[in-house]
Order: structure tokens, then sequence, then C-alpha cells
């Protein structure tokens, strides 16, 4: 360990004034950084402002066009994450990089297993040695499990041991909390103290501004690639960060206020467009029920596994249920489906229209043109004997581009040039175009940029407004708070509850997810 | 990140056109090398039967390039081949048409098989067809009892060697064949499916397209298509081989295919492109061939082709 | 990734669900033994002597043992998530290597194939390693690059080149030791060294690793472009091996021999239980695996009214119907 004095150490990173272009666009311009040991810095922007760059410029993925990163006070060029890590420097990526089919010890000594005198792998060593170390960090797992059976949380602070015992002086986090629960973030945040007192530097990649108050000493923010801010948390407040990442006023930010719901609700009345009952399916869902009205905007709530996504698949038909049916009042009029025999096929049919959570892997199909994405799903409806009409895809999608304001040079780019918040808009353009009765929108502002997040929030409320049924998923409470003219709470795979209009606020759903919690005691570990 | 997409435009990429010319440049380079240096290249005589005995792999390969661009493989091509080959004489009583029938029948059950297993049984293509190439050739062989059967069938005879205007009929069966899945895969929704199957296959499916069906359409064309080259060659030969009649063509159609710049991971095709990949193997097995180098050194050619081939593919999906 | 994002620490129920799948795990792994048992007892009551003799067992395990080395390289690829399609060829070329360098003596005989299959699965392995290239393409270039070279150096097929019978080589081929023929004991020495390279080395563990998932084993620093090659060139080199040893068994080299072998091999191994995706397999299935593909060869062989044809048939049917339940019991998505 190194000689340190509290207060004057030297920072063990320091990025100076790098800058890094792609194809003519800059993406880093003069950005300066410096990793203090013991203190976790967040690093925060929108999407696009160039975190990943910095990350990737630092582990040496690429190379600064201008500027160098000194570590320990030496200039430095990784030849790759690595070399990198090799020399002290371990990211933990947003998605856990171990290998699920490998058991826990075998994830945390892969590359250095303990040999016995023959030079043979000793198991029992190996697991004992990975019993102590994941001791040390509060986790109690049987090591020989296949880690992929283990829950996401527990998959991360693996990788964050991992990272730990290669004698890591700096640890880069991206996004780490993403796909965590609250219990399993808490968890986090401790390893997070204890690396902080075993004097480590952490560099803290987030979304979340509740997180850099909660985590970091520091925090730097990141506006199109270059430095806005960078200072003490301690100096700053929530407001002030969302007003630097956007480059808007404060008085702007606050005026908005945190979402881009609008405040009067959507009244629900006569039958519902959407009736899903007792959609089951062992063990991930039983007997849950939703109905949606015209114009109402239904929330679901609850935290990750809890069968929010499920129910939304099983709505839509895209994963079997056991028993259940799902009765849908749209174009096709008055039509009852067992649910059992339901595919994505037969909802759109029947009006439905779902944007899933996970925009790249069930999405957008980023080889083919923005076009091409928008009227995949009304393929039927603009063929004549099987032929397609240009003319009509045309019309369509430039209707829909001009509507969304979806940002792009040409209806025939590949989808997957665009940003993440244009490839949520085309997602939305393909399913409206269908002119469902009940939209279902799984997590859609998720990992978006803070405009085109309030571009979506405000087409939500626009479009129920007009009397379009929205069934919505989200994992930040206040987007339902706001947006949601009642919210459904799940638990375990059931509905646990169920708020309206005045009622909902973030009190009253985390009350409800947390009453009477049957097992989490139990499972914890 | 998007930061690297900033300032691409998706259809002007100097370099993508230039490595999607390839194929016509190392054509036009061939033709030259053998109008300058074979003699007797550039005959009718000779062109025609390049021509003809280009067919089977070019009609194969159409069907590969649809089965690649769902991001499928089809290996058992040349054993539907084989299997079409080893009916027609069995069922040759019956007059030709039936026979022909029969055999095209067969090469879409493999297919059906094949698309079932891929789609329905969620097997991975290369292991599904895998499977077929061997019980396929091994079911041929089984129905000839391994024997080669001569035919001596007027309409059989006329198929593989009579012409209409000048053109020899398979070349007229490939430009047909090639004409169909160009309109198809360019103007309709089938191929917008296929694409989109290809590209992102969960996503296809959540936007409500038919996937399965559309997989299983996909490989039971290329299993018609394959029969359909077996009993080309088979009308060719005036003979039906079962233990050779395409053997390893899967190979060549796949080099093919790749050749002419529709990439393995899917989502991308280019018809006119494979028909190309095609001519421009036989160019250069006829090159080897008429320039009195045995056929092992054509094979070996052949493997280079293929792994250069798929390399500049590599670098041009990776970007 | 892979990792199924709800996996669920709170979910009991899926927790149940996640605690049955070893048994799942079992009827995978556990069941080409029990239908090799099964399908040895079926043989011996139906033919009785004909089938269970020492002499046909013997016979099986000779026959086995060419196999079982293939399919132990084939297992080490299949297992880092790749596949070698060029074996059967490579047999071949082995072969006519070894008669072709046996006027030069018994150790040229051993060491020019072995030397070129290790160049062979040198190149595999770059190219899949290095240069990123899919392995069922890159194999089966090979495929037919090595069995035009063998054709080239047996005239176009035209020549075929014989050992000598009193040179030292054919003894490895056709010596007999406790009743077994050389090579089964050649077969059942590297299963030996291959059983504790994969599942006591840390080579082993990066096999696995990288089968897995070779971006996370990549970003925890394992070489896995060199463990990639280091595993093409173990099959190319065994595959040689086995056709040196086929060539001092029949005393030639034969360019046409190992046509389809590459599937065989892959079916041995598939039925063993490993799996096509990587990540996951063992060698003791793959032993079990060789041994019921010629068992039941053998068997067809023995119903005097099905013809040779009728193995092909079986073999692949036999690999879809494998391949059909495992990824039933395994319910893994395709890729």
């Amino acid at each position: 360990m190194r000689t340190s004095e509290a207060g004057t150490t030297a920072p063990a990173l320091r990025v100076r004034a790098v800058s890094k272009r792609f194809a003519g666009a800059r993406a880093l311009d003069g950005v300066s950084l410096d990793l203090n040991p013991g203190e976790a810095h967040a690093l925060v922007g929108e999407n696009g402002a160039g975190k990943s760059t910095l990350i990737k410029l630092i582990t040496g993925v690429h190379r600064p066009d201008e500027g160098q990163v000194y570590y320990d006070g030496e200039p430095v060029q990784f030849a790759g994450p690595r070399d990198a890590q090799a020399a002290g420097i371990s990211t933990i990526y947003q998605e856990v990089s171990l290998v699920p089919l490998r058991s826990v010890a075998g994830n945390l000594f892969l590359g250095r297993e303990p040999t016995n005198r023959l030079g043979l792998v000793s198991f029992r060593r190996m697991n004992r040695q990975a019993r102590d170390v994941l001791q040390r960090y509060g986790i109690t797992v049987d090591v020989r499990r296949p880690l992929g059976e283990l829950g996401l949380g527990v998959q991360q602070m693996i990788a964050v041991a991992r990272a730990l015992s290669t004698d890591a002086r700096v640890v880069i986090m991206d996004e780490p909390t993403s796909s965590l629960e609250p219990r399993e973030v808490d968890r986090l945040v401790a390893v997070i103290e204890l690396l902080r007192r075993q004097q480590i530097a952490v560099l803290y990649v987030t979304h979340k501004l509740d997180e850099v108050f909660r985590v970091c000493q520091r925090v730097t923010v990141l506006r199109d690639g270059q430095v806005v801010h960078s200072g003490s948390v301690a100096d700053t407040n929530r407001l002030r960060l969302v007003a630097m990442m956007l480059g808007r006023a404060v008085a702007d930010v606050r005026e908005h206020g945190a979402t881009s719901f609008s405040e009067e609700h959507h009244a629900a009345s006569g039958e519902p467009v959407l009736r899903a009952e007792g959609l089951t399916r062992r063990p991930l869902l039983s007997r849950v029920s939703v109905d949606v009205h015209a114009g109402e905007v239904v929330g679901l709530a609850g935290l990750l596994g809890s069968g929010r996504t499920e129910t939304a698949k099983a709505v839509f038909g895209a994963e079997p249920v056991d028993s259940g049916s799902v009765h849908v009042r749209g174009h096709a009029g008055g039509a009852a489906k067992r649910a059992r025999r339901w595919s994505p096929a037969a909802a759109i049919r029947h009006g439905l229209g779902m944007v899933p959570e996970d925009r790249a892997a069930e999405g957008v199909i980023g080889e083919l043109s923005v076009r091409d994405n928008i009227v995949l799903a009304a393929l039927p409806r603009l063929t004549r004997a099987g032929f397609l009409s240009d003319r009509r895809q045309d019309r369509l999608v430039d209707t829909f581009v001009k509507r969304l304001q979806i940002k792009l040079s040409s209806p025939h780019q590949k989808v997957r040039e665009l940003s993440g918040g244009n490839q949520q808009k085309v997602l939305l353009a393909r399913m409206l175009c269908l002119h469902p009765a009940v939209l279902i929108l799984d997590e859609p502002t998720r990992g978006i940029d803070v405009g085109a997040k309030a571009e979506i929030q405000a087409l939500i409320d626009e479009l129920a407004a007009q009397g379009l049924g929205v069934l919505l998923i989200s994992s930040e409470l206040e987007e339902l708070v706001e947006g949601a003219d009642r919210v459904l709470v799940l638990r375990d795979g059931a509905v646990v509850g169920t708020l309206r209009g005045a009622d909902i606020d973030e009190d009253r759903i985390m009350h409800t997810i947390a009453a009477a919690p049957p097992d989490a005691a139990a499972s914890g570990e | 990140m998007t930061v690297q997409a900033v300032g691409r435009r998706g259809r002007t990429n100097p370099r993508e056109q230039l490595q999607a010319a390839g194929v016509y440049l190392a054509i036009a380079a061939l033709l030259l090398f053998n109008l300058a240096f074979t003699p007797h290249f550039a005959t009718v005589t000779n062109l025609r039967l390049q021509l003809i005995q280009v067919a089977p792999v070019a009609i194969v390969a159409v069907g590969m390039a649809l089965v690649i661009a769902t991001e499928g493989i089809d290996l058992s091509v040349g054993s539907t081949m084989a299997i079409a080959a080893a009916l027609i004489p069995l069922y040759i009583g019956y007059g030709a048409w039936p026979a022909i029938a029969v055999a095209l029948l067969a090469g879409v059950a493999v297919g059906l098989v094949n698309g079932g297993l891929v789609a329905f049984a969620g097997m991975q293509p290369i292991i599904a067809t895998l499977g077929l190439l061997v019980a396929g050739r091994g079911l041929a062989l089984v129905l000839a009892d391994g024997r080669l059967v001569e035919l001596f069938d007027p309409t059989l005879g006329a198929l593989g060697n009579s012409a209409v205007l000048g053109l020899p009929v398979s070349l007229l069966i490939v430009v047909g064949v090639a004409a169909v899945a160009g309109i198809a895969m360019r103007r309709t929704a089938f191929g917008r499916r296929v694409l989109a199957i290809g590209g992102n296959r969960a996503a296809a499916n959540l936007a409500g397209l038919p996937v399965k069906r559309t997989l299983v359409t996909v490989y039971a064309f290329s299993g018609l298509l394959a029969a359909s080259a077996g009993i080309l060659s088979t009308a060719r030969q005036s003979a039906s081989d079962p233990s050779f009649v395409g053997l390893l063509i899967e190979l060549s159609a796949i080099t093919a295919v790749v050749v002419g710049g529709t990439p393995l991971s899917g989502g991308r095709v280019r018809i006119l492109g494979t028909l190309m990949g095609a001519l421009l193997m036989q160019l250069i097995t006829a090159t080897i061939i008429q320039h009195n180098l045995p056929d092992s050194t054509a094979r070996m050619v052949q493997a280079a082709i293929i792994v250069a081939a798929v390399y500049i593919q590599r670098g041009r999906s990776r970007m | 990734m892979t990792v199924v994002a709800d996996t669920p620490t709170g979910n009991p129920a899926a927790l149940r669900r996640l605690r049955s799948e070893p048994l799942a795990l079992w009827a995978r792994r556990g069941s080409a033994p029990l239908v090799l048992v099964l399908v040895l007892v079926a043989g011996s009551a139906v033919f009785g002597g004909r089938f269970a003799s020492a002499l046909n067992f013997g016979n099986i395990a000779l026959d086995s043992s060419y196999l079982l080395l293939i399919a132990i390289g084939m297992t080490f690829v299949i297992v880092s998530g790749g596949i070698d399609l060029s074996v059967g060829s490579l047999l071949a070329l082995s072969g006519v290597l070894t008669a072709y360098a046996s006027r030069w003596g018994s150790l040229p005989a051993l060491l020019v194939p072995l030397g070129v299959c290790a160049l062979f699965g040198l190149a595999n392995g770059l190219l899949v390693g290095r240069a990123r290239i899919a392995p069922f393409i890159v194999t089966l270039a090979a495929l037919l690059f090595a069995r035009g070279l063998a054709f080239a150096v047996s005239a176009e097929g035209n020549q075929v080149h014989i050992i000598p019978p009193e040179l030292a080589l054919t003894r490895i081929g056709q010596a007999r030791f406790l009743g077994l023929g050389a090579p089964v004991w050649f077969a059942l020495t590297v299963f030996a060294i291959g059983l504790v390279v994969l599942n006591r080395s840390r080579f082993g563990q990066a096999v696995f690793a990288i089968g897995g998932s070779e971006e996370a084993a990549e970003l925890m620093g394992l070489p896995v472009r060199r463990v990639k090659t280091v595993v093409y060139v173990l099959s190319a080199v065994l595959t040689g091996f086995a056709g040196v040893l086929v060539a001092a068994q029949t005393q030639s080299g034969l360019p046409t021999i190992g046509e389809g072998r590459e599937l065989e091999a892959i079916a041995a191994v598939v039925i063993g239980g490993t799996l096509l995706s990587g990540g996951a397999g063992s060698l003791f299935g793959t032993l079990a695996g060789v041994l019921l593909l010629k068992v039941i060869q053998n068997l067809i062989n023995q119903v005097g009214t099905l013809t040779a044809y009728y193995q092909q048939l079986v073999s692949g049917a036999f690999l879809i119907v494998v391949v059909l339940i495992q990824s039933r019991l395994a319910r893994r998505s395709p890729r």
C-alpha cells in the first residue's frame, strides 16, 4: 500500500486535457479529471456527453488525439482493458462481465487458480479462498454454484470482489446499479465505502442523481464532450446538476418539475379497452389482472424481478403463460382471446402495441434503415398482393418522423446510427403507426438523454389525452407518480396493491412494495 | 454510445462500396487474364459451357443467400441434391415430370425439416442442417443402394443440354430463380421479414412478424432450389449419382454468397452479388483446369478464397 | 450477456426452479452412458455371441480408438465455443503423409504428418482466434485445403503410398497388448491426459471460461487468442496422430478416407452432453458418445439386410435427436 496522508494525497489517476474525435465529430474536447485515492468521483452527463469515451480513453480502448493520461504521476497509454487491469485499473461494466456457467469460485480465481505441487488446480483451496474473500464483503453464497444461478446484485458484488483481488488501485464503475434492486444497491454502496477506506480511487459513472449524493465526494459533469462542472458534491445540489447536464438555467428546470408529465389526470370510465385476467406463469406470475381504459395511463410498479416485464410480455403474448386471458376491445371489436394461444402478432392484430425494455436486443433492427424499422409491424397494411408500396411507406414514415421529431439525416439511414432517444422514438413510431388501442411501454425512458426523455413523457401524456390506453412500466417512481392515473404494485409476481389519483405518491408506492415482505430476508443471500 | 456514429451516413461509405464491387473487379480481372493467356477461352462453346456448369452452384447459392440473410446456414444442400438425384430413377417410370415433381417435393420436405428444427425446436442452424447433411446423404445412398444409374430420358436430356434462343435452359432457370428471389427480397413484405429476422430475431417477433413461418419458408425454399440443382446436375450428366452429386457444394455456395457481399451475420442480402460470386468461383476453377493444373489445386485455391472473402467481410461488418 | 435479467434473488419459487435444474443437467450428462448400457444389453439379447464376444468388442474398441482421439480434440474445441470441421480431411492427409514419409524411416513417418497437422491447426487457430473469422468457415476451408493437399500428394488419387511392412512404425498400429490393439491403448492414454488437462489445469479452466463467455474471459484478462489457437492445434495434432495410427494399421495412406469423420466426432461429443454453444462439457461423456456411435454402427452391420449406408442415416438422425433433447432440457435460447 502506498504511503498517503489524508488530504494531501497525489491523485492516483490524472486525465489532462484529452480530446478525441470520431470521423470528424468531436467526442471529447479538452477534458481533465483527477481521481484521488480514497475518494468516489461521480461522472454524470447525458447520453452522448462523452462518459463512455472517457472511460475507453483511460482503459486504453481508444487513444486520445490530444492530451495525456497520467497514472501514479507517469504518462501512460494502455494497450487495452487487460493492460490497464494489470496495472491496477479495474473496470466493472454495466452488465456483469463474468462467465455464468462457471462457479462463483471459478469466476473469482479465473486465470490465477491456486494450484497444488503438480501444477494442477486445487478446487478445495480455491473454494476455501473464495469463501474467505467474499466473506470480507459480507457475501455468503455457495461458491461452487454456477454464477448464472445467482441474482444480478450478487454477481455484481463478485465482479467487484474479483476486481479488488487483482490489487486494483483505481476502480471504474460504469452504471453499476442500472439493473440492481434497492437492497442490492445498499450493499454496493457499503462495498464502495470499504474501497474508499482502503485508499482506492473510484470513478462512478451514473445516470441516477441520488446515487451521486449518496456515494460520491466529488462530481464531474460532462456535456457535449466538455467538462462543465467539477467539484465537491457537498457544494452542489440535484437541481444544479440537472441544470448543468441539460445546459439550462436552474429556473427552467424548477418550472418543469422533474418529469414532463402534465399535472392533470385523465378520467377513466366505462368498459376497459384492455382486460387481462388471472395471468399465471409459474413461478414468475400468479394471477395478475390488469385493465386499462381508453385515455388512461396505468403504471406498473415493483422491484426488479417482481414480474413487471413478465406481466407486460404476457399481456402482449411475447411469453407463454400457464393460464389467464386477455381481452382487447380494439379494432377487432370485442375480441377475446385465451392468453394461452396469444402471440405478439395476434396482440398487434387486436390493437395492442408494445415497446420493449431492452431496446438493442428486442427493439431496433440495427442493420435496417429507419424507414424499414418504422414500417416493420405495419407491413401487412402497406402491401398489395404481397408487394410493398414505396409511396405509402414514405408517407407513413414522413408523418411520424415529423410528429415525434426524430432527428435523422435520411429515412434510409441505418437505425443503429441514431442516438438512444431517437431509436426509442423509432420504436414508438413503429407501434403508433398501427393506431393501437393500448400501448405497453416497458421503461420507455431508460438510458436515454434528458431531452428525449422529456419529449417522450410529454408524448405519453398527449396520446392518452387523445384516447390511447397506456400501460407504463418504470423503475423511476416519480415517472409513475406524475405520469400514471392508476398504479398497480407488483411483488413476487402478484398484484399487492392499487393506488389511484391523489393517492399515488412515492411514499405510498414504496410502502406497498415493502409491506410485509414475506421472504426478503430469506432470499437475500 | 452514439458518438462514434455521428457523421457517418449509411449509404455512402466509399470503402463499403469498393468491397461490394470487389467481386465484379475480380471477375473482370479473371476474364482479362483468360482472354490473354488461355487458348480457346473466348469461344462461344467455352463460355456456354462455363455458364452451364455454374448453374447448380448458382441456384443453390441463391437459396443459401436467403438462409444466410436470416442469420442461418444450410449445410444440407449437397445431400438434398443427392436425395433428389436418387429419387429420379425411382420414379422415372411414371414419366420425367412426375419424377421431377417428386424430387422437388423431397427437397421441400428436407427444407421443412431443417426449418422446423431451427424455428420450432430452436436448434442452431449449423447443427440442424449438419444432421441432415449426414442423414440426407445416407438416405440418398440407401434409396439408390449406393449405385450410379444411367438415365436416357429425352425430357430430362433436354433440360440438361438444350437451349432456347441460343441460351442454355439451365442458365434460364438460374436467371428465373435469381429474379424471383431478388424481387421477393427487394419488393415484398416477405423479403423485409427475412431481413428483419436476420437483423434481430427477438425484435422481429415483438413487432408481430410471423418469425417461425418465415424461417420455415426460407429453409423450404433453399431445399427446393437444392433439389432443382440436383435435378439439373442429373439431367446434364444423364445419370443419377447420389454418392457424388453436390458433394461439398455447400462450401461453394456459402463462398459464392459471401464473396458476393452478403454478410454471414444476417440482415442483409445481395442476390446479384451471389450470382457473381458463383460465377467467380466457376471462372477460377475453369482457369485452373484449362491451364492443366490438377483438381486438388482448384480445391486449395477455393479454400484460400473462402477465408480471404470472409476476412474482408469481417472488416466490413465490424466498422 | 446471457444472464437472465430477472434472475430472482427475492423469489422463492424461482429459486426452487433453479435448484431443480441439476436434474436436467444429470439427464443431459448422464444420458449417453445410460443409453450405451441399454444398447449393449439389447444388442447382446438380440445377437447373442455374434455381438457379445471378446473378438467383436475388441474390434469395436479398435474402431472407436481413432474416433476417440479425434473426439477428444473436438471436445476441447467445442467447449471453447468453436467447431472443427477439418478433422476428416486432416485424418486422410495425415495418413497419406505418413505413408509418403515412410520411405525415409519411422521417425519421419511419424513427425511429418504431425508437424503438417500442427500447422493446419495453427492456421485454424490463428484465423479463429486472431482474425476472428467464424470457426466453421475457417475449418470448412481447411477441410477443402487438406483434402486437396492429400490428393496432390497422391497424384490426384492415382497413387497409393504403401508403408513397408518391415517398418517399426507399423507396429504402433498393429501391435496388441492384453488382447487390445495398440491404438486402443494410445487413445486411452490420451484420454487420461485430456481429462487432467481439461478439468484440472488452468488451461482447461480457461477453455471452459472462453466457451462460457468470450467477452468476459477477455475482460478478465485471460489469453483468449492463445487458448483458442492451442485448442485448434490440439484438435489437429490428435487427428494427425489418429491418421498415423490408421495408416500404420492399414500400411497405406488413402486420400479418400475420413470423409464425414468430422460429423461423427461432433455427434459423439454432443451425444456425450457437451453443449454445442460452448462452456460446458465432459470428456467422459465424449467417451460414452464415441462408444455408443460405434456400438450402434456395429449392430447395424450385424443386421445382414442393412447396408453400410444406414450408418450415416442413423448417425445423422441420432445427432439431431440428441441436440433436440439437449435444447429442450437446457432451454437455452438459440444464438
